[in-house]
């Protein structure tokens, strides 16, 4: 019944993208044969989501990069991002706090809800989306400011501080919770540029949630750092997943296993599985998720 | 043979040196099996021979005219009969020329004495002789030259590292030979200042409120008491470029930010190409644009306003010197600007920055140095500008800050300096390298200033 079912959504599904892209497709199709358009196995909905994500579909111009993805994200929950390169999953995490608007030919279709409201609302403001959702990227970006402005940056331009001593304290608290305090607190006027990159990425967090945001979205936050920085900031978004939902894209499964609370898996722009991360690391469902972690391909 | 006749035959044998040079390298590579056991591919070696063909003639060849002429003059002169030889320099060019017109057959030789028909037949003899030792020493130099490189090609010499080092040398010739002809003119220009300065104090030029370069040529004329204060024109000169300034700063970078940070890619391949347009514009065209259309208008707005304006105005130069630069400005900051990271842009978006905050807070400060460095280089090029200035802001000297008078520059008075038949030694003509010496100073200062500004910043964000 199963492979029946299968056989026929995947029909229908290569009917749809053929006319897509016919020559990447002949390219994919081993794989392509085992996913269902739009399906995912596992548990991809929870009852209190944060984000609630309905049909996703993404188009680089003519090239469709998102397949079709159905997902909540629960409130106050770790969620990681994993998948071979060009598997989408940061082109999807960038939509939801809109970061792929500034790209012309990308567009975005389905519903995309945060706490039921729709993010692609042509009325909807994207500079309080991206207040309510902070991200934080691959490469360090800290701005060529002191320490102190970098952090302040967002405050100020949200108007966060009525006084210098409100300002401060914002800082502070952000830079404690970064776990940058101590390291910092007595150069806050040096350039930020000046710092390691473990340190300069700890600073891109601080930057982040010293706006308050609900959501961090993380795009591979450690690639760039050494393994002593990751097992920082890993800290770091264990002790931020109290306070906020996380949303996590990693190229590393280990890192994948130790912060997150559920694990999602991409290949070629469909959302494959997603469970419970134990699960997917012990007992995945989907054999594509299976080759995957014991690494077989990606 | 005449010099132009001798390059020809120089290059056709150093191509000879080079095809033999190839053929010899092979034909020594070939018992060795092939040319993987030369030391160098063949095109080395001949290429080494080559050089050797041709360097040393050329050197040669330039060393001799360069000498040549000063030697036959000396011989000739020197052979006069002791009742004609010059006491002073002017004389001797008196008679040289003499000579020299017999020789060329501009001048009879019925009217100058035996002894200079004499000298200039020598000086005929002389020249031909010196032309043909000339050629058969390049073309021994050269020959001989090409001949042992050739010689010297063996499977062992590593002619790629001798090519590479003569190629290394004959760059940095090249080099040198720009930097020498800087400090060439920038010496000829600090010797005339300072002849100057022997006629006018320099207190008086530095600081002296009014220019009005005339000298007396009889000692009795009226008005003949010229005044060489440059304040007048230093003060033009500041004022045009800083009205220049106030238009092309605001607009360039304005142009600057839309086209790196709003446009469309298509709106940017449009309008990019159009506004460098405005750079290949000649200037003598914004000259009379700036003459005829601009001074015109602003004098009738200001008769409209009830201001008093003259009719060339440093207003109408300025505006039209400052959309002259606008393509300036806003080409560099535009290049500064795009090379700010877009992670910087990513991060400052995904924190709620609009993108104009953005803009102005991350962009704008992090390109500052580089958009200050193309701001400085701007200024330099407003102050060195002329014709824009010469066709509509006057040439009268007034020392004001009133935008709407007529005002002149630097630039300009070297130009009208120096046009026209001059005395090359009096203070109205050294004035002009005086002139000269201040507005580099000046530029210099100011290309310095914008090296440092962009050196000292630039490695901000990387």
């Amino acid at each position: 019944m199963s492979t029946l079912n299968t056989s026929i959504t995947t029909d229908t599904a290569q009917r749809e993208t053929t006319t897509q892209d016919a020559v990447s497709m002949a390219k994919e199709k081993p794989a392509e044969a085992a996913i269902e358009y739009g399906k995912t196995v596992g548990t991809p909905f929870a009852d209190d989501a944060k984000f609630c994500l309905r049909d996703v579909e993404v188009f680089y111009g003519d090239t469709q990069a998102i397949k079709g993805i159905s997902l909540d994200i629960a409130r106050n929950e770790v969620i990681a991002f994993i998948g071979p390169s060009g598997c989408g999953k940061s082109t999807f995490l960038r939509c939801l706090n809109r970061m792929n608007d500034s790209i012309d030919i990308c567009r975005v279709k389905g519903r995309l809800e945060l706490d039921g409201q729709d993010l692609y609302d042509p009325k909807r403001d994207v500079v309080e989306l991206r207040a309510r959702v902070g991200m934080v990227f691959q490469k360090p970006n800290p701005f060529p400011k002191s320490i102190y402005d970098n952090v302040a940056y967002g405050p100020r331009i949200h108007g966060l501080a009525n006084r210098k001593s409100e300002l401060d304290d914002i800082v502070e608290d952000s830079l404690r919770k970064a776990g940058l305090w101590n390291e910092v607190k007595d150069r806050l006027d040096a350039p930020a540029t000046g710092m390691s990159g473990g340190q300069q990425q700890r600073l891109c967090i601080a930057r982040t949630i010293a706006v308050s945001p609900e959501v961090v979205l993380m795009d591979e936050p450690c690639s760039a750092l050494d393994p002593i920085a990751t097992a920082k900031v890993e800290e770091l978004i264990a002790e931020l997943s109290q306070s906020y939902t996380i949303i996590i894209v990693t190229h590393s499964m280990q890192q994948a296993a130790r912060v997150s609370h559920r694990t999602a898996y991409f290949h070629l722009g469909h959302l494959v599985e997603v469970n419970d991360t134990d699960k997917v690391f012990t007992a995945p469902e989907h054999e594509l998720t299976e080759s995957y972690i014991t690494g077989r391909f990606g | 043979m005449q010099p132009a006749n001798l390059l020809p035959l120089i290059v056709v044998l150093v191509i000879i040196a080079f095809v033999l040079g190839y053929a010899r390298s092979r034909a020594l590579a070939a018992p060795l099996g092939g040319i993987k056991h030369l030391k160098s591919l063949p095109f080395y070696y001949a290429a080494r021979a080559a050089m050797w063909c041709g360097l040393p003639a050329l050197l040669v060849l330039a060393c001799w005219l360069g000498f040549e002429g000063k030697v036959i003059q000396t011989l000739v002169v020197g052979s006069l009969p002791a009742e004609l030889q010059p006491d002073s320099a002017g004389k001797a060019s008196l008679v040289l020329s003499q000579i020299t017109n017999v020789a060329s057959g501009a001048l009879s030789a019925d009217f100058v004495p035996p002894a200079i028909v004499e000298a200039s037949t020598r000086l005929t003899n002389l020249q031909q002789s010196s032309q043909l030792m000339m050629t058969l020493l390049v073309v021994c130099i050269a020959v001989l030259g090409g001949f042992l490189a050739w010689l010297r090609i063996a499977p062992h010499v590593n002619a790629r590292v001798k090519f590479e080092t003569t190629l290394r040398r004959i760059f940095f010739a090249c080099a040198g030979l720009a930097i020498l002809t800087t400090v060439g003119i920038v010496f000829s220009v600090i010797f005339e200042t300072v002849r100057f300065f022997g006629k006018v104090p320099m207190t008086e030029f530095l600081f002296g409120t009014s220019w009005s370069p005339q000298t007396a040529i009889r000692a009795d004329q009226v008005g003949s008491e010229g005044a060489f204060g440059m304040i007048p024109l230093f003060v033009g000169t500041l004022l045009i470029s800083a009205i220049a300034m106030v238009v092309a700063v605001p607009v360039g970078l304005m142009s600057a930010i839309y086209l790196a940070e709003y446009a469309s890619p298509r709106m940017r391949g449009i309008v990019k190409p159009l506004l460098e347009m405005l750079a290949g514009v000649p200037t003598v065209v914004y000259g009379f644009f700036a003459a005829l259309t601009v001074a015109p208008f602003i004098s009738g707005l200001a008769a409209a306003l009830g201001l008093q304006a003259s009719a060339e105005s440093a207003l109408a130069a300025g505006l039209v010197m400052g959309v002259m630069i606008i393509p300036f400005v806003s080409s560099l900051s535009d290049d500064v600007i795009n090379a700010v990271p877009q992670s910087l842009r990513d991060g400052s978006l995904a924190l709620g920055a609009t993108q104009s905050e953005t803009v102005k807070k991350v962009i704008f400060p992090a390109a500052l140095p580089g958009i200050m460095g193309g701001i400085l280089l701007a200024v330099s090029r407003a102050i060195g500008e002329t014709m824009i200035v010469v066709m509509a802001a006057g040439l009268a000297a007034n020392l004001t800050a009133n935008p709407l008078d007529s005002v002149t520059t630097v630039t300009v008075q070297i130009v009208t300096l120096l046009v026209g038949d001059q005395e090359f030694d009096s203070a109205k003509t050294l004035a002009a390298f005086a002139l000269g010496m201040l507005l580099f100073i000046v530029t210099l200062a100011l290309n310095i200033l914008a090296l440092h500004v962009v050196r000292k910043y630039r490695e901000q964000y990387d």
